[in-house]
């Protein structure tokens, strides 16, 4: 180990000599990238969704330049505090428990009641059954303490092939993610039971002690709901959906 | 790619594969089959430096040095990968971050840590937030070869060090004899003996490493198994290509090249084996 901070050390001040530091903002946007219509990972291999439009104007009216980077769901926040990037926009809920570890800036989102879907016809036990839910959602939380029994995937995708293969009897998600999956599925899944309202709105993600930016963030919000593009915004990616602020 | 892609949802199925198997993103799956091959056959040669020096130390005549490789072939071998690339390499991260923070800021008055944050100055971040995004995938990427190298060669130096001790006395006894130096005779004797005794260790090695790459999606390198996740995942509408849950065919094609690979490799370790068991007095080098 001596060794290896020895090699560290050295590598550390030859490259910190040979870099030097540029002078536009450069914001890092860290995103799931598997969370249509929220974010995902479009044919060309680039971060696409409402989010990237969302991140790439509320960057250009912060005065930012920003790169998109993706990092699994389960270390999102780790990774956000460790200051690998610099935000966190990914349909991410506003919850107490996150706000005590990150900030987040206001909602761009209105919160959105989750749903349950299964399969077409077959009416599962929400409260006793096996339920999907993917790891450290407010979903999972909610399905831990409802008397179900919880299987927790890593993406939003798994929970749904794991209703499809009948190793969950239904998924519990957000209703936004699930409108275009039922759709898809061309009558194979269907929403069962009620809406469940659990959770804030959706906000971004940032580091405590960056204020700075969380302010900025925050007014470039503010501004995209005055002028309606945020509305826009929402219906253009939530078929039509309609929001005011 | 071809010109009649434009359109995908009219096209037959000829086409469309022909279409869909050249996107951006599929071609990056098959560019980081060259990131795994890569990473494996840098690593290699890291690892067996590190077991080596492993193994040296641990039959050290000095004391100390005896203790700190014993310590490190015991120590990180009881540790699971996994808590080691989060916890371990996220410090080590965090250690040249720190260093360059206090050498080229040093009027920087906040402290670096701030409740759960990591915070430095900007022009101390590895790599600089303004890099681009490959940058800081390389960057990952040599954290993933240090990472992989240092779990992976205390491993190494416990083999070494038992094919070292496996290396019968008698033939040292002799050597010794012969006036050979102590140099002489670990050049001379003990090193070409001990391979025969250390490559089923090594090649056992070998393989769990071709296993163990998905650990680089941790250090933010996309690795097959990402891409076979991210690409068989059911597509909706929303992408120029939707497809149903097509898992099971992507894990297919990795199936078929991590046998590949295993086979290869371990038509290259039988070669070896007889290689360095030519005329030793084992069972390998009679026959």
């Amino acid at each position: 180990m001596k060794f290896l901070v020895k090699i560290a050390g050295i590598a550390a001040v030859a490259v910190a000599f040979a870099v030097t530091g540029a002078s536009a903002k450069t914001i890092r946007m860290g995103t799931e990238g598997a969370y249509p219509p929220f974010n995902f990972v479009n044919d060309n291999g680039q971060v696409d969704g409402f989010e990237r439009e969302l991140g790439d104007e509320l960057c250009k009216r912060a005065g930012y330049t920003c790169t998109w980077v993706t990092n699994d769901w389960d270390s999102i926040i780790p990774n956000l505090v460790s200051g690998n990037y610099d935000t966190i926009i990914a349909g991410m809920s506003i919850t107490p428990e996150r706000d005590k570890v990150i900030d987040f800036t206001q909602e761009y989102f209105p919160p959105d009641p989750s749903s349950y879907v299964a399969l077409a016809g077959s009416n599962p036990n929400l409260k006793g059954g096996v339920i999907a839910a993917q790891t450290n959602t407010i979903q999972a939380n909610y399905v831990a303490s409802s008397g179900a029994k919880l299987v927790e995937f890593a993406t939003a995708d798994e929970t749904i092939a794991a209703v499809k293969s009948g190793e969950a009897d239904a998924v519990l998600a957000d209703t936004a993610y699930l409108k275009d999956i039922v759709k898809a599925s061309n009558g194979e899944l269907a929403f069962v039971g009620d809406k469940i309202y659990i959770g804030g709105g959706v906000g971004m993600g940032i580091r405590e002690s960056d204020t700075e930016l969380k302010d900025k963030m925050n007014a470039a919000i503010s501004s995209m709901k005055k002028d309606g593009s945020l509305s826009a915004l929402i219906a253009k990616w939530f078929n039509g959906r309609k929001v005011t602020w | 790619m071809f010109e009649y892609c434009a359109d995908p949802g009219s096209l037959d199925s000829l086409q469309w594969w022909s279409c869909y198997l050249t996107t951006v993103k599929q071609v990056m799956f098959y560019k980081s089959f060259g990131t795994v091959l890569a990473l494996l056959f840098l690593t290699a040669p890291v690892i067996l430096l590190f077991g080596f020096g492993g193994a040296m130390a641990r039959r050290s005549r000095v004391l100390p040095l005896r203790w700190f490789g014993l310590a490190y072939s015991s120590m990180v071998r009881g540790i699971p990968d996994i808590i080691f690339f989060m916890f371990a390499l996220i410090a080590l991260d965090q250690g040249i971050e720190y260093i360059r923070h206090i050498t080229l800021c040093p009027d920087w008055t906040e402290p670096v840590r701030q409740g759960n944050d990591f915070v430095v100055c900007p022009q101390a971040k590895m790599p600089l937030s303004s890099a681009p995004q490959w940058v800081h995938q390389i960057y990952g990427f040599f954290l993933a070869v240090i990472g992989f190298a240092f779990v992976f060669g205390a491993f190494a130096a416990n083999t070494l060090y038992g094919a070292f001790q496996a290396v019968p006395h008698a033939q040292l006894e002799t050597a010794a004899a012969f006036g050979m130096s102590r140099a002489k005779m670990f050049r001379r004797i003990l090193l070409p003996q001990m391979w025969v005794y250390a490559l089923p260790g090594l090649s056992n090695l070998w393989m769990i490493l071709i296993k163990a790459t998905p650990l680089l999606f941790l250090l933010g390198v996309q690795d097959i198994v990402y891409w076979a996740k991210e690409l068989g995942g059911a597509k909706t509408a929303r992408f120029t290509y939707p497809h149903g849950d097509w898992r099971l065919g992507y894990f297919l094609v990795l199936l078929v090249f991590y046998l590949a690979l295993t086979w290869l490799s371990e038509r290259v370790f039988e070669r070896l084996t007889r290689r360095v068991s030519r005329g030793q007095a084992t069972m390998g080098g009679t026959t």
